[in-house]
């Protein structure tokens, strides 16, 4: 097990190398000039190549790509210009923020998703069935922020059921102490049920969007999956030899069906990551995407640098991750690899 | 648990947190509900000091509540009963009084003024702070010089608690551009101790802390979420504020910002759109204040460089030809006054901005297309997508009328980032464009957009020896206080871009805020930011 882990990271290597190379020269080759950028208001000449010269960036391009290479072996992401912090700083702020958002999304997807897909299969062609197909496809082609902005709509603005969307917390309750960086974990952790109520009512809409957008390929999968395997013929011996049906569906076919469901939720997870930064932006959430929105918009090169290196690492050690489960969930792949 | 057990528990807690919202406020929140103000806007501050390196704009807002100034603006209620601040009167804000002579200005501090951490404010501390202001480059530095302040030795320390400001010439803008946000006062004495070598003026921690003497201090920064200002008591720079916190959020999403001024969960929600703020007026719920934005205003620059812009008749049926009153219309809802339409290109009065004499007349701009010799123009108008608002439906409504005269246009939209570094190209052919200056003052709008010195706004790359001799005329008049030659000059440079017209206005637009009904003490101030101090929750 532990070679097979040194084998995929040993990969991994050439791929940061890449990443670590393209969002230099990216950041460098999209138009708009920082230093222009930040002279702000009434600039002169002279006042932008101060700037300049303050930011570095009045050295020859290899010199600067080294001077960011050295930093990063540091572990230094460099400083943020619109927040005027250093981004490691910033990241690690704000990756709990996103984390929390898009696991709690992908959870409560996964608790519809999975139990609608299995019924959709096991009653192919009935009502459910058509049921699943309308919600899937209805939630996949609702853009995130418009479902984000409607669900703020009706619960909120209509019916006063959901808190007013200003982020994680609202404006006059204070944060429970930093541990995790997950609100509702933290908040449990030092008992504060105040607390853990207002976050989780603050998550409850946000979270709903990220789920609603991700039913689709989740209980897709595991509709066509679960078709398959209640297909073969290990069920119908297992049907034949008279066991129940629950017993057929959830311990035989649903665990020899889970290796493609789990490879989407790796999949979808990644996606949601994405999709995140326009939740965020609707719901004032204080997270890693929409902050490296803002710095794109401002040319502000290091957080786009920061992000665009984080992602790329969350990705990989999430790949790593499913492929472990792979070996959890079905010996046979184990074996192979 | 099973299965089913476990989706009936999370469906309940859901349901239990959407329904109980609004029972999370105990008696202790709403109390401090009450001593709080709670401010929505679009974006946050980058940085909590002004001089720092590129600091935005909500930034400016935050150094001008956190420090004090020598002097600030007196007040005044216009005609329509909304409060402004007021240009020509000013009133001592450190200062105890303001003497000035003919070639300097003598302030004297007033005695009790303390720090946030209880250190008296010294003289020291407010030479060290315009020594600052000067020398650290960037804008801050740009805009003292805007007021001729532009040497360290132009402050003088006379005593402990006396001050003395030595004039590098005379300039009416000296005086006003001491009131402005950048020569706030900082504590010299805690920040020579946080400077470094590659830092001198400890540029980096003003940036993420208060060190001032102001009526409010930074308490929490989380940078995009929010600023949580706490009132200083001690403050002595005015009458002390009613509100005992400030907390300001930043909600991006302009729908959200209406949904929480609605449901009455903000109280202030600052700088709407034109779109917004009239349905929101039309509604009548909350209470809505306009006031133009003073020495600015949205237009048509034409780059006066290359053809087919460096001929005047071109131009002029360009300004002839522009559906005036449907853009005001379609892009600000009518909320803005009209800059066009006057009685004549050649102005008898000092008002500023003052309106053209051009109105939608296309037989005129054909007749003037045909008179120019120009044809099959075609050419590119830009604008910047981070004003989109306003100018995407301006610039399709542009881009129809000039097609009727012959030119072709093709839009280009910049983004918000890339606006700034386009302008200093200097390549645009035809844009959209927005200028507001602090200085209230026609000769300081036409110093930064018409003259010689071809700065960045001078976005035409209008370039006139005669112009110049008006500016400068101008501007010297003011000094001297010499009113007729004053009068003469000021008509003529504006008569002059007008006829000329590289630049046609549009509109000038208006800062639109809206309120809770219970809140009260708004003042327009010219750097378009919220002054917290003068604010009241009733």
């Amino acid at each position: 097990m532990m070679v097979t882990i040194a084998k995929r990271l040993m990969t991994v290597v050439p791929t940061l190398i890449g990443v670590v190379i393209v969002t230099f020269l990216l950041t460098r080759v999209l138009p708009g000039d920082p230093a222009v950028y930040f002279a702000g208001p009434a600039a002169t000449p002279q006042s932008i190549a101060e700037i300049r010269k303050s930011l570095g960036l009045d050295r020859p391009l290899p010199d600067q790509f080294v001077r960011y290479v050295n930093d990063l072996a540091h572990g230094n992401f460099g400083n943020s210009l619109s927040t005027g912090r250093p981004v490691a700083t910033e990241i690690s702020s704000r990756l709990p923020a996103s984390a929390e958002l898009t696991l709690s999304g992908l959870l409560l997807s996964i608790v519809i998703a999975v139990p609608l897909g299995i019924f959709a299969a096991v009653k192919q062609g009935s009502l459910v069935d058509h049921l699943c197909r309308i919600i899937a496809t209805a939630g996949v082609s609702l853009p995130v922020f418009f479902t984000g902005l409607l669900l703020v709509y009706v619960f909120y603005f209509r019916l006063g059921w959901a808190p007013a969307p200003l982020g994680r917390l609202d404006a006059f309750a204070s944060s429970p102490p930093d541990i995790t960086g997950f609100y509702l974990i933290d908040s449990l952790i030092t008992g504060n049920f105040e607390t853990f109520r207002a976050a989780l009512g603050q998550l409850m809409l946000p979270a709903v969007t990220l789920a609603i957008f991700s039913l689709a390929p989740i209980t897709r999968m595991t509709r066509a999956s679960m078709l398959a395997v209640l297909a073969s013929d290990f069920i119908r011996t297992a049907r034949a030899s008279g066991l129940d049906g629950r017993t057929v569906i959830l311990t035989y076919a649903f665990r020899n069906a889970m290796l493609p469901v789990v490879t989407t939720l790796g999949m979808v997870f990644s996606f949601l990551l994405g999709a995140n930064v326009l939740v965020e932006k609707v719901f004032a959430w204080p997270g890693i995407g929409s902050y490296a929105v803002e710095a794109l918009l401002q040319s502000d090169f290091a957080p786009v640098q920061g992000f665009v290196l984080t992602m790329a690492v969350m990705y990989v050690a999430l790949n790593l991750f499913i492929d472990m489960l792979y070996g959890v969930i079905d010996p046979r792949v184990r074996l192979e690899a | 648990m099973k299965r089913r057990d476990f989706l009936k528990s999370v469906s309940g807690i859901a349901a239990g947190s959407m329904v109980g919202a609004p029972a999370i406020w105990s008696q202790a929140k709403a109390d401090a509900r009450s001593e709080t103000l709670l401010v929505v806007t679009e974006g946050g501050p980058n940085n909590l000091d002004i001089h720092g390196v590129g600091t935005n704009r909500p930034g400016y807002e935050t150094s001008w509540n956190c420090y004090d100034r020598l002097i600030t603006h007196e007040t005044r209620t216009l005609p329509d009963g909304t409060v402004s601040y007021d240009r020509d009167r000013f009133r001592p804000e450190l200062a105890e009084d303001m003497n000035i002579g003919d070639m300097s200005v003598t302030f004297k501090l007033k005695k009790n003024a303390k720090f946030h951490d209880g250190a008296p404010v010294t003289a020291r501390d407010v030479k060290w702070s315009l020594d600052r202001a000067v020398t650290v480059g960037g804008f801050p530095t740009v805009q003292m010089k805007a007021g001729s302040l532009v040497d360290r030795e132009q402050f003088v320390l006379v005593d402990d608690s006396t001050v003395r400001i030595d004039f590098s010439k005379k300039d009416r803008l000296t005086i006003p551009d001491l009131a402005v946000i950048v020569p706030g006062i900082y504590h010299s004495e805690l920040l020579k101790k946080k400077a470094t070598e590659k830092d001198p003026w400890a540029l980096d921690y003003t940036k993420s802390n208060t060190a001032g003497s102001g009526a409010y201090k930074v308490t929490s920064w989380k940078p995009g979420v929010e600023v949580v200002y706490e009132r200083n008591d001690n403050w002595v720079g005015g009458k002390l504020p009613q509100l005992k916190k400030v907390i300001w959020r930043t909600v991006p999403s302009q729908g959200n910002r209406r949904a929480l001024m609605e449901r009455g969960d903000a109280d202030i929600s600052f700088d709407l759109s034109s779109k917004d703020t009239s349905e929101m007026k039309k509604d009548g719920k909350l209470v809505i204040v306009s006031h133009p934005i003073g020495n600015g205003m949205y237009s048509v620059d034409m780059n006066v460089k290359n053809p087919p812009f460096d001929n005047p008749k071109v131009r002029q049926a360009v300004a002839y030809a522009l559906p005036y009153q449907k853009i005001l219309d379609a892009a600000m809802f009518g909320l803005a006054n009209p800059l066009f339409g006057g009685p004549s290109n050649n102005v008898t009065d000092l008002t500023w901005p003052a309106k053209t004499g051009y109105v939608n007349d296309m037989a005129k701009a054909k007749a003037l297309m045909a008179e120019s010799g120009a044809s099959e123009i075609e050419t590119t108008l830009s604008f910047d997508l981070g004003a989109g608002d306003v100018s995407e439906p301006t610039s399709v409504l542009v881009q129809e009328s000039l097609a009727q005269i012959g030119i072709k246009t093709t839009i280009n939209k910049v983004p918000g980032a890339n606006w700034r570094s386009e302008m200093a190209k200097k390549t645009m052919p035809l844009m959209l464009n927005f200028f507001s200056g602090w200085l209230d003052y026609p000769e300081y709008f036409f110093f930064w957009c018409y003259s010689g010195q071809n700065a960045i706004f001078n976005t035409p790359s209008y370039v006139n020896p005669d112009m110049d001799v008006l500016i400068d005329g101008a501007r010297a008049a003011a000094a001297i206080g010499d009113r007729e030659k004053y009068a003469r000059d000021v008509e003529g440079f504006i008569s002059k871009a007008y006829n000329e017209v590289p630049r046609i206005p549009l509109f000038q637009p208006f800062l639109n805020v809206a309120t809770q009904r219970n809140i009260s003490g708004y003042v327009y101030w010219f750097h378009r930011q919220l002054d917290y101090r003068s604010i009241v929750k009733a």
